[in-house]
């Protein structure tokens, strides 16, 4: 018979895991989705004061001046980070989660080899991959992070041999993992715990920022099936069932991307994608197509006399925090009777439905976002399309030509519209870092400068059109 | 194996196809929550860091256990309270909201 308090324990978890499926069950459908969030915010709650029951805890200041400082940061962070770095917040918080599983698995090794418990092989092995995965995840996790916050460089990192070299590390990672297994030795672990923590660096770094979104959600997989391998090692049922549950919706949430995007999973990871691209760039610009500047007036008139224009966001709005002037344009042409509609490309910005976040920010209702399928057919009736800092989602290259790294992503066909005019920076590539045809096309009329002071010159001008 | 183990892998693989069948129909504007909201839950790996930080007999196990509670307890408030953010936005409202631009 169990006594009281694992009773309570037991009774506890099993409350807090319900309550984590019918939280993801409800964060699945936009009206229940934030009280589905906090359901799941609940069955945390309960888990956590549940485990401080659990015996094995002897002294609570260590817990409680932790949480005390984890919980400062996050909270603070999670409240003041902008909305439009949200993607590296997530990345950043994963690494987070991926660091502790690694450390709790590393910490317990430790202390089965002082009391000089013969550790199973079923042990070992969690052990071995708790700390792997969530090394990994940790670092790999901070890469993304750096490169969203633009503190690296966007563009995938290379160097000579570096799959040899990476293909070494991982092989050093497996070798150390089987010896801790096979042998055990403390030594052995913390090597291997230093092989995973570069080879998370180092599987991130050369991958191009636009396949982020694919990377965070692979990492968001892998801390959740780090913590349900820690639930292994400390005979916790309630990590197993959180964590599987995490690292299997992440897995799902990871394919979904990749076949927006068209690519494989193992396309993305090792696609060395700049490499190809630059010599593609180099033969578009070689066309000698020009470009065609246009000035915010011009614009205004365009976009005042249209019947329907889509607005096609992109990461140029999200860095540009252009997101309300977007919303206020959109809303003075529709005082002036025009069609305004919004066209989602799903990989759009760094996350999926990272452009839905943005512009429900800015109150843009719910039926004038159109997803790809949708507005695809509407193109050729569009007067305007107005392409706010998207790139690589509206290059018909993805379509049209067989030689481009990104043939056969699906895009969203605005070349097909009857004027198109391009917000942009500059003559800068996509994150891809390939040159992108609809800029030259006869179409096509470039504003260039930042996102937020063109759309707000633009509104300006409207006024007076 | 023992028979935990074996248990233990039961549940994990019950869990998976749990996990498949709750999410497997989300409209692609809530990808992003949903990604932010299971980022909040994997944070239950915090309850390791509890039990080890709760139990460390040695001054490398109280410093193991406090970074790992450190770096849960980040993962879990941060990750709800952004989840939280990003689904306020999609409640219906009538006033536009305050900028919120404090860079």
């Amino acid at each position: 018979m169990l006594d009281v308090r694992a009773s309570v324990i037991a009774v506890s978890y099993i409350v807090a895991a319900v309550l984590f499926i019918f939280g993801l069950k409800q964060l699945s459908s936009p009206g229940t989705a934030r009280a589905g969030n906090r359901l799941a915010a609940i069955g945390m709650a309960l888990a956590l004061a549940a485990t401080l029951l659990d015996r094995q805890i002897v002294s609570f200041w260590t817990i409680a001046i932790g949480t005390l400082i984890g919980a400062i940061v996050g909270i603070y962070f999670g409240r003041t980070v902008q909305m439009t770095a949200m993607p590296q917040m997530v990345a950043l918080f994963n690494g987070m989660g991926g660091g502790t599983a690694a450390l709790v698995s590393v910490a317990e090794f430790l202390r089965l080899s002082r009391i000089g418990d013969p550790i199973g092989v079923g042990e070992a092995t969690s052990i071995v991959l708790g700390t792997a995965i969530g090394a990994i995840s940790f670092t790999g996790s901070i890469i993304a992070f750096g490169k969203l916050q633009e503190i690296l460089p966007g563009k995938p990192l290379q160097f000579p041999l570096q799959r040899l070299v990476n293909a070494l590390i991982l092989l050093a990672v497996i070798a150390l993992g089987v010896m801790v297994v096979m042998s055990g030795g403390t030594a052995t672990l913390w090597a291997l715990f230093a092989a995973a923590l570069l080879l998370g660096a180092m599987f991130v770094l050369p991958i191009g920022g636009g396949d982020m979104p694919v990377v965070i959600s692979i990492l968001n997989s892998l801390t959740g099936l780090a913590a349900a391998l820690t639930g292994f090692v400390l005979h916790n049922q309630m990590l197993v069932v959180a964590g599987v549950l995490v690292g299997a919706s992440g897995t799902l949430l990871t394919l979904l991307m990749s076949t927006a995007m068209n690519r494989s999973v193992g396309n993305v990871l090792f696609g060395a994608f700049g490499a190809t691209s630059s010599d593609a760039g180099a033969t578009a610009s070689a066309v000698g197509h020009t470009v065609r500047q246009t000035t915010p007036e011009d614009t205004a008139i365009a976009l005042a006399y249209a019947r329907s224009v889509v607005i096609v966001p992109g990461y140029g709005l999200a860095v540009a925090e252009a997101q309300h002037t977007v919303r206020e344009l959109a809303t003075d042409l529709e005082k002036r009777g025009v069609d305004v509609k919004y066209a989602i490309h799903p990989v759009a910005g760094r996350m999926p439905g990272h452009m839905n976040v943005l512009l429900a920010e800015a109150n843009v209702p719910y039926d004038q976002l159109l997803e790809m399928d949708q507005v695809n057919g509407q193109f050729p009736q569009t007067d305007v399309v107005l392409v706010v800092g998207a790139n690589d989602v509206v290059n018909p290259a993805a379509r049209d030509d067989p030689s481009s790294p990104i043939y056969g992503m699906p895009i969203l066909d605005v070349d097909r519209a009857r004027n198109i005019i391009v917000l942009k920076r500059s003559m800068g590539h996509g994150f891809a870092g390939i040159d992108n045809a609809l800029f030259y096309h006869e179409k096509t009329r470039m504003l260039f400068g930042d996102a937020r002071q063109s759309l707000t010159q633009v509104g300006q001008a409207l006024k007076s059109a | 194996m023992s028979q935990e183990l074996v248990l233990g892998i039961y549940v994990f693989i019950m869990a998976i196809f749990v996990g498949f069948e709750v999410i497997s129909r989300v409209p692609s504007v809530l990808h992003t929550p949903l990604m932010s909201g299971t980022n909040a839950i994997h944070g239950i790996v915090v309850l390791g860091a509890f039990l080890v930080a709760g139990s460390a007999d040695t001054p490398l196990l109280h410093a193991l256990g406090f970074i790992a509670v450190v770096f849960g307890a980040a993962n879990v408030f941060g990750g709800f309270v952004v989840t939280d953010r990003m689904l306020e936005m999609f409640k219906k409202r009538e006033a536009p909201p305050a900028e919120k631009k404090n860079a």
